[in-house]
C-alpha cells in the first residue's frame, strides 16, 4: 500500500528537534549594560554583599594575573587561567556552606581556595606538591580532578553518603562544556537522580574545550538540557552576572538540601586566556573579533558600574585592593617555597595505610638513601 | 562447622561484615531483591534493609565512583561488578581514582572499598564474562588484589578485605562458586590479605598457582604422589602484593618450580613471580623455571575454552619436564 504523501507523519521529528531546549531562558539579574532586570532579587542583596562579591571577583582576577606572571617566570607548574569566569566561579561557590562537599575540576582552584584551601596550597598543587591537597577540615573538598568527568560519579556518591548520614548538606561539582560529553558526567547525574541525592552540578560553559568550540561538542541546544534525561531540573544562567549566578546557585543548593534530588546549572561564560599555562595559544582557534563581545561583557565591569552608581566602590579602592592581594600572593608563594621537598619514603608510606611487604622493603631501601 | 560451597562461604562473610559494622554497604547491579545474578548476596537485603544492600543503575564507572563518594562521607562500601570483564568500563575509577586517593591526600584520606567481582573460565559464558584480567590491576599501586581458591579462604578473606582501610579487588572464581564445597566455620575468622599458603607440602618440586588452578595443581600432586614424586603446592591468595618469602622458602627446599596461571602468559602474575625468583633465588634452582599459562590469544568463545585453559594434564607435563631436566 502506497503512503499518502499529504498524510501527517506518525511522528514529526523535525518539529521535535526544532523545539528541543527551547524552554531554557538565560537567567539574569543585571543585563549586559548593568541594568537591573530582576529588581526583587537585586533588592535582596545588602551593600556589604555587593562589595563582597566585587572584592571576590577582583581577588580572582588578581590571582589570575599573578599566577600567569609566576608561570612565565617558571615559578608554578600546571595552572588553568580563569580570567572571564569570575562571576561564574565566585558567584557559585559563595552559595555553599563549609560542610557542603566540593568536587572541583582543574579550572576551579579559586573556588577550592575559597572552600577550605588557601592560595599557598593552590600554588603547591600547581607545582605538584602533595601538601597542596590537604585542606582545612572545617570544609569538605577533594582535590581538582584531572580526568574530565570522573568528579561527577564521585560527587554523586558523596551526595548519597550525605543523604544516608541524614545531613542537611549537598555535594557540588564543576565541569566545563567539554566535560558534558563524558560518559561519567551523565552517569553521575543519573545516579544522583536515581537515588534522589543532594547534588548540585555546575557546568561552566566557557565556549571551548581547549580548542574545540562548544558547537562542535554536542548537537544539544543547551548543555542544561542534558540533565533532563536524568530526570533532573536544570537552568541556564548568565555566567557574567555574579548576582544571577549566586542567586541561582543558592536556590539550587536549598532545593537539593531539602531532599528534592539533584539540580544542574549551566553558566554561560568565557575563558579570556589560554586553556592552561602550558603553551596553549588561543589565536590558533579563535579571532580577536570573536573575543571582543565577551570582554565588553566582562563580569567585573558589570558589577563595578552598579557599585559606582551606589557610591560603594571606586577605582582607587580597586587598585588598592589589587595591590593588597598581589602582596599577599607573593607572600603565599614564599611560604610555598619553604615547604620541604617530598621524599620517596613519604610517598611509599602514603600508598597504603598499612604498607604491604614490597612497600616495606622499598621504604627501608629509600630510608637508607634519603637519610644521607 | 558446616559444609559450604565457595559462594555460600562468601555470602557468610558478607553477612558477617554487614552485621559487624553498620557503615558497610553492598550495592551493584541486581544485588538487592535478586540477590545477585549468582545469588552471592541472597537474603542480605531482606536481613539488612534497602539502605544497606541496594541495586544501582547499570553503569560500572558510576558504581565505583559512587563507592568513592560514599567512602569520602564515612561509609565502607562493597560494590559488586557483575563480571570482571565489565571492569573495563571502570578502569579509571579503580586505577585512576580510588587507588590514588590516599596518595593524593598525603595519607589523610583512605578508601576502604572492597570491589567484588567474578572471573575465570570453564562455565561456558558469553564473551567478556570469563576473562582473567588480574594483571591489569596488579600493576596499579595502591590497590590490593586477592582471590581465594576454596570456601574456607573465601569467607576469611572477604572479611579481611572489608576490614582493611585500602581498596581491595576481591576476585571470585565463577567455576568454583558451586563446584567446590568444604568445611567452613560458622564463627568469624580472617585470612591474611598478603600471605601465600602452602596448601600441600612436598619436597621435590614447587607448583605456584592461584584461584581455580590451585585445584588443578592439587590433582597433579595427588597423581604424582603415587609415583613417589612429592609436589609442594603454593596458593598465592594475594596477587598484589605477592608473598615471595613463602615461595623462596619452598624453592630452597625443592630446588624446582613451576608457575601456573589461567591467564594469558604475557606480562601476567606469573611473569612477576618468575622475575622475583630469578632476581632473588635463582641459585637455589637445579633446573629452569617452568611456566604454564594460557596462550596469548583473546579469551575464547565458550566452545573453545576447554582447549585454551591450562589444566592438570598441562601442569603434570610441565612438572615432569622440569624434574627431568
Amino acid at each position: 500500500m502506497a503512503n499518502n504523501d499529504s498524510s501527517k507523519p506518525i511522528v514529526d521529528f523535525a518539529a521535535i528537534k526544532e523545539n528541543l531546549g527551547s524552554e531554557y531562558k538565560m537567567v539574569q539579574v543585571l543585563d549586559g549594560s548593568a541594568k537591573v532586570v530582576n529588581q526583587e532579587v537585586f533588592d535582596s542583596f545588602s551593600d556589604e554583599q555587593l562589595v563582597d562579591f566585587m572584592k571576590k571577583m577582583v581577588w580572582e582576577r588578581a590571582l589570575h594575573e599573578q599566577t600567569m606572571s609566576f608561570s612565565r617566570q617558571g615559578r608554578l607548574g600546571f595552572y588553568a587561567p580563569t580570567a572571564g569566569e569570575e562571576a561564574s566561579e565566585m558567584g557559585s561557590v559563595s552559595a555553599f556552606e563549609p560542610q557542603d562537599f566540593l568536587f572541583p575540576a582543574y579550572r576551579d582552584l579559586p573556588q577550592l581556595i575559597q572552600h577550605g584551601g588557601s592560595v599557598e596550597k593552590g600554588f603547591l598543587w600547581s607545582r605538584g606538591h602533595v601538601k597542596g591537597n590537604q585542606y582545612d577540615p572545617k570544609y569538605r573538598a577533594w582535590m581538582p580532578q584531572i580526568i574530565i568527568g570522573a568528579q561527577f560519579v564521585e560527587a554523586a556518591g558523596a551526595a548519597l553518603g550525605i543523604k544516608k548520614n541524614g545531613e542537611n548538606n549537598v555535594a557540588f561539582v564543576y565541569t566545563g562544556d567539554g566535560g558534558t560529553s563524558q560518559g561519567d558526567t551523565y552517569e553521575g547525574l543519573n545516579f544522583a537522580g536515581a537515588f534522589q541525592a543532594p547534588l548540585v552540578a555546575i557546568i561552566q560553559n566557557n565556549g571551548f574545550a581547549i580548542s574545540v568550540p562548544r558547537k562542535k561538542q554536542t548537537a544539544a541546544t543547551t548543555l542544561a538540557q542534558k540533565a533532563v534525561a536524568a530526570g533532573t531540573p536544570s537552568v541556564q544562567v548568565d555566567g557574567m552576572d555574579i548576582l544571577a549566578v549566586y542567586s541561582v546557585a543558592k536556590a539550587a543548593r536549598e532545593y537539593a538540601a531539602a531532599g528534592n534530588g539533584p539540580v544542574l546549572i549551566e553558566t554561560l561564560t568565557y575563558r579570556y586566556g589560554a586553556h592552561s599555562s602550558a603553551g596553549d595559544d588561543p589565536s590558533r582557534y579563535r579571532t580577536k573579533e570573536e573575543e571582543k563581545p565577551w570582554h565588553d561583557n566582562d563580569p567585573l565591569i558589570r558589577l563595578r558600574k552598579v557599585l559606582e552608581d551606589k557610591g560603594l566602590w571606586s577605582d582607587q579602592q580597586e587598585s588598592d585592593y589589587v595591590d593588597e592581594c598581589k602582596t599577599q600572593f607573593k607572600a603565599d608563594l614564599k611560604a610555598a617555597d619553604a615547604e620541604p621537598k617530598q621524599t620517596n619514603v613519604e610517598m611509599l608510606k602514603n600508598t597504603f595505610e598499612v604498607p604491604t611487604p614490597n612497600i616495606k622493603a622499598q621504604i627501608a631501601e629509600f630510608e637508607a638513601k634519603e637519610s644521607k | 562447622m558446616a559444609t559450604k560451597t565457595y559462594i555460600q562461604a562468601i555470602t557468610d562473610g558478607l553477612d558477617q561484615v554487614l552485621s559487624d559494622d553498620d557503615k558497610t554497604l553492598i550495592f551493584g547491579e541486581d544485588v538487592g531483591k535478586n540477590g545477585g545474578v549468582f545469588r552471592t548476596t541472597q537474603g542480605l537485603q531482606d536481613k539488612y534493609g534497602e539502605d544497606r544492600v541496594f541495586d544501582t543503575p547499570l553503569a560500572e564507572s558510576g558504581i565505583l565512583g559512587l563507592a568513592m563518594g560514599l567512602a569520602a562521607t564515612g561509609w565502607r562500601p562493597l560494590p559488586e561488578i557483575q563480571f570482571m570483564g565489565f571492569t573495563f568500563e571502570a578502569v579509571d575509577s579503580i586505577a585512576g581514582q580510588m587507588s590514588r586517593t590516599r596518595f593524593r591526600f598525603g595519607g589523610e584520606k583512605n578508601m576502604p572499598i572492597t570491589i567484588r567481582t567474578p572471573f575465570g573460565g570453564g562455565t561456558h559464558t558469553a564473551e567478556m564474562h570469563s576473562d582473567n584480567l588480574e594483571s591489569f590491576f596488579t600493576d596499579v599501586p595502591g590497590l590490593r588484589v586477592v582471590t581465594p581458591s576454596n570456601p574456607y579462604d573465601a569467607k576469611g578473606l572477604i572479611i579481611s578485605a572489608v576490614e582493611n582501610n585500602d581498596p581491595v579487588l576481591f576476585m571470585e572464581n565463577l567455576k568454583l562458586y558451586r563446584s567446590m564445597k568444604a568445611e567452613v566455620p560458622d564463627d568469624k575468622y580472617t585470612v591474611p590479605l598478603d600471605t601465600a599458603k602452602v596448601v600441600r607440602e612436598g619436597t621435590d618440586i614447587t607448583v605456584v598457582a592461584y584461584s581455580a588452578e590451585v585445584n588443578e595443581a592439587l590433582k597433579v600432586a595427588d597423581k604424582l604422589a603415587k609415583e613417589n614424586i612429592s609436589v609442594e603446592v603454593i596458593d598465592l591468595v594475594s596477587l598484589s602484593p605477592i608473598d615471595t618469602d613463602t615461595i623462596f622458602k619452598s624453592i630452597d627446599k625443592t630446588h624446582h618450580v613451576v608457575m601456573v596461571q589461567e591467564a594469558q602468559r604475557m606480562a601476567g602474575v606469573g611473569a612477576t613471580v618468575v622475575s622475583d625468583i630469578a632476581e632473588n633465588d635463582i641459585l637455589s634452582l637445579d633446573a629452569p623455571i617452568g611456566r604454564v599459562a594460557a596462550p596469548d590469544s583473546i579469551y575464547p568463545f565458550a566452545l573453545a575454552e576447554d582447549d585454551w585453559i591450562p589444566d592438570a594434564a598441562e601442569i603434570e607435563a610441565k612438572v615432569r619436564e622440569i624434574l627431568t631436566y
